[in-house]
């Protein structure tokens, strides 16, 4: 990702050097963000052989819906059923033919269309996704700002710790920890699970605090430690050395010239940290029973549900796929820098 | 210690290797986070390895009432199965530590040979390499795990490949990075010129150039892999549903835990204090390794 940013800088580079007149800015944008476009395409389009071939080559679904005492015969019928009996080829431009007309096939558990199955909970997984983020992204910048405007100081050491140790700790250890503190042997403020709750989420927002505060605390130490660096480095800049000694005052000199330099790494982490979020849903929703793709995927690998299973990896993978071209371009539409190099 | 020494030989008198790395790692244990880290992991390894010996009941004894928190000769009360909680939590580290160190050196060792190829031939296999990187990236490790599980089934040997592949393209990001960085420098370049062979080159010029950093990785991998190998525990995924596994320990008593919260808390702290133990051996370690030991030498 970070790496299609560093070549869109370094290839019109020497475009530039060669025949700057020559090309219109927007030629050149637009050629960029073709390619860039194309590079996502194919990564989506090897995703899809990768989930296929995980989910077909490494063993026989047949197999593992029957179990190990399956006679010959049902397992022969389950694979025509399945249309297993087809060539890998076959099977996998089909599935890809279904996936590309929003049909992924039927689930084994359910005997449901997979879309039906999972269109609602691709819904509630994106509002706690997108809660989460919303909280996430100011969380993260004033921590990070607090942390690096006092370097070294009592406050950014007990902050690196605070950090650090949040950072560590698997994504279950803290909903259990916060489930203990808020809703069960501490406090009893807050429900400890969703299992009740067959809404939508913004029926009972209640039910969302305990998921969305462990997604947070899983997060924004790792936007928020990358944001501090980023910060110090412009702090310490030239130019913003250049502006308080021009007599900008402080505050204008920190969200006037060092702000908008810490943008880029911004946008980068934050795109970087909505992907993991779409896999970290997994964990945190199974722990709160909250109904979304992450019980869906853990219930869908139980059952050895296939259909559901392929269906969900590669939405998941979509999403980092997406959510890193977009960053990329934002990258290049906010940076002066690679912008003229672009053109 | 040989993994430390600076290659001398091709280096002499043409251009100078990067400092020796040894002040730097011996920074990382000046650190008073290192020693905390350290601390507390050896204390939770400690518990794995040797808890197995030391329980007082047998990890599948029936010795009360289901979620009792006082019956009689149990530290911590019983579990779902009134089963005794503090044996079975001596007993059930083995397997996470284990597991997690071992998909650790699996990931790191395809990781660096990865990175390694990639970074020091460029051209078309460093596309291929870090295409295959590109698209394993694609999956947050939780899922590519669950979803590489799912046919086969949660066998042991098969966690350690899934959690060890998990880490491999984020192993070999860096390691391609740094090569890209170190292959053009004068020593690497008069290794060359002297004829070297390229495994000579990548193992015994690039390679020990890297130490810190990969350290600091290696650190910061094991913090994840335990995270990861839990979570498998936790959400129910298991080969042997009998046997005491700290993950899987909270998943069994998960709906009692306003009722026997030690039956939960107990392996949830175990857990929490292997990983953050590991993370601050790895902060330490990437603090030496950045130059930033400075800072933390003052304070310790």
């Amino acid at each position: 990702m970070s790496r299609s940013a560093a070549e869109a800088a370094a290839v019109p580079a020497t475009i530039m050097s060669r025949r700057r007149e020559a090309r219109p800015a927007v030629r050149a944008w637009t050629r960029w963000l073709l390619r860039r476009i194309g590079l996502a395409l194919i990564t989506l389009w090897l995703i899809s052989l990768l989930v296929f071939a995980a989910t077909h080559f490494l063993g026989d679904p047949a197999r593992a819906i029957l179990g190990r005492s399956a006679t010959p015969e049902r397992l022969a019928a389950l694979r025509t059923e399945l249309g297993l009996d087809r060539s890998a080829v076959r099977q996998y431009v089909s599935w890809l033919g279904g996936v590309l007309t929003g049909d992924f096939g039927t689930s084994l558990a359910t005997k449901g269309p997979v879309s039906a199955l999972i269109g609602g909970k691709i819904v509630n997984s994106t509002v706690l996704v997108a809660v989460s983020a919303v909280i996430i992204a100011p969380v993260s910048a004033v921590i990070a700002l607090v942390s690096a405007r006092r370097r070294d100081s009592a406050t950014d050491n007990v902050l690196q710790v605070a950090l650090l140790t949040t950072a560590a700790l698997p994504e279950f250890v803290i909903g259990i920890l916060l489930v203990t503190l808020f809703s069960t042997v501490v406090l009893t403020w807050l429900p400890s699970v969703a299992v009740s709750w067959t809404g939508s989420p913004w029926t009972d927002p209640v039910v969302m605090i305990l998921p969305v505060a462990t997604l947070a605390l899983a997060v924004v130490p790792y936007v928020a430690r990358i944001l501090r660096a980023s910060l110090i480095e412009v702090l310490e800049s030239d130019y913003v050395d250049m502006a308080r000694l021009k007599g900008v005052p402080e505050w204008s000199a920190v969200a006037r010239h060092a702000l908008g330099n810490a943008v880029v790494p911004a946008i980068q982490v934050m795109a970087l940290q909505l992907a993991w979020l779409a896999g970290g849903v997994v964990v945190v929703e199974s722990l709160f029973l909250y109904p979304g793709i992450g019980t869906a995927l853990v219930d869908a690998v139980r059952n050895r549900d296939v259909p559901v299973i392929q269906a969900l990896a590669l939405l998941i993978a979509a999403v980092y796929v997406v959510v890193n071209l977009i960053a990329d371009v934002l990258t290049i539409l906010v940076t002066p820098k690679l912008r003229t190099g672009v053109r | 210690m040989a993994v430390f020494e600076v290659p001398r030989k091709a280096t002499a008198g043409i251009a100078a290797a990067p400092a020796a790395r040894r002040p730097r790692l011996r920074g990382a244990l000046a650190s008073g986070r290192t020693w905390v880290g350290g601390a507390l992991t050896t204390l939770v390894t400690g518990v794995a390895f040797l808890g197995p010996f030391l329980a007082p009941h047998g990890e599948n004894d029936i010795v009360g009432a289901p979620y009792s928190d006082s019956a009689p000769a149990t530290l911590l009360g019983t579990d779902y199965l009134g089963q005794d909680v503090w044996s079975r939590l001596l007993a059930g580290g083995t397997w996470v530590v284990v597991t997690a160190v071992l998909a650790t050196l699996l990931g790191m060792v395809l990781g660096v040979a990865a990175g390694l190829a990639a970074g020091y031939a460029r051209g078309w296999a460093d596309e291929v390499i870090m295409r295959v990187c590109d698209v394993i990236l694609a999956f947050p490790q939780i899922v590519l795990v669950l979803v590489l599980l799912s046919v086969a089934g949660p066998e042991r040997w098969l966690v350690v490949v899934v959690v060890g592949v998990s880490h491999a393209p984020r192993v070999a990001r860096l390691t391609r990075g740094m090569t890209t960085g170190l292959a053009t420098r004068e020593f690497v370049q008069s290794a060359e010129t002297l004829g070297e062979s390229r495994t000579r080159i990548l193992l015994r010029e690039l390679l020990p150039n890297m130490s810190a950093p990969l350290l600091a990785e290696l650190g910061l991998r094991l913090t994840y892999s335990v995270g990861l190998v839990a979570s498998i525990g936790f959400l129910g995924f298991a080969s042997d549903p009998s046997a005491a596994d700290w993950g899987l320990m909270i998943n069994e008593n998960r709906l009692a835990l306003a009722v026997q919260p030690w039956a939960i808390l107990a392996p949830v702290l175990a857990i929490a204090v292997l990983a953050l133990g590991t993370n601050l051996i790895a902060d330490g370690i990437s603090r030496a390794a950045a130059g930033a030991d400075h800072t933390e030498g003052a304070s310790s």
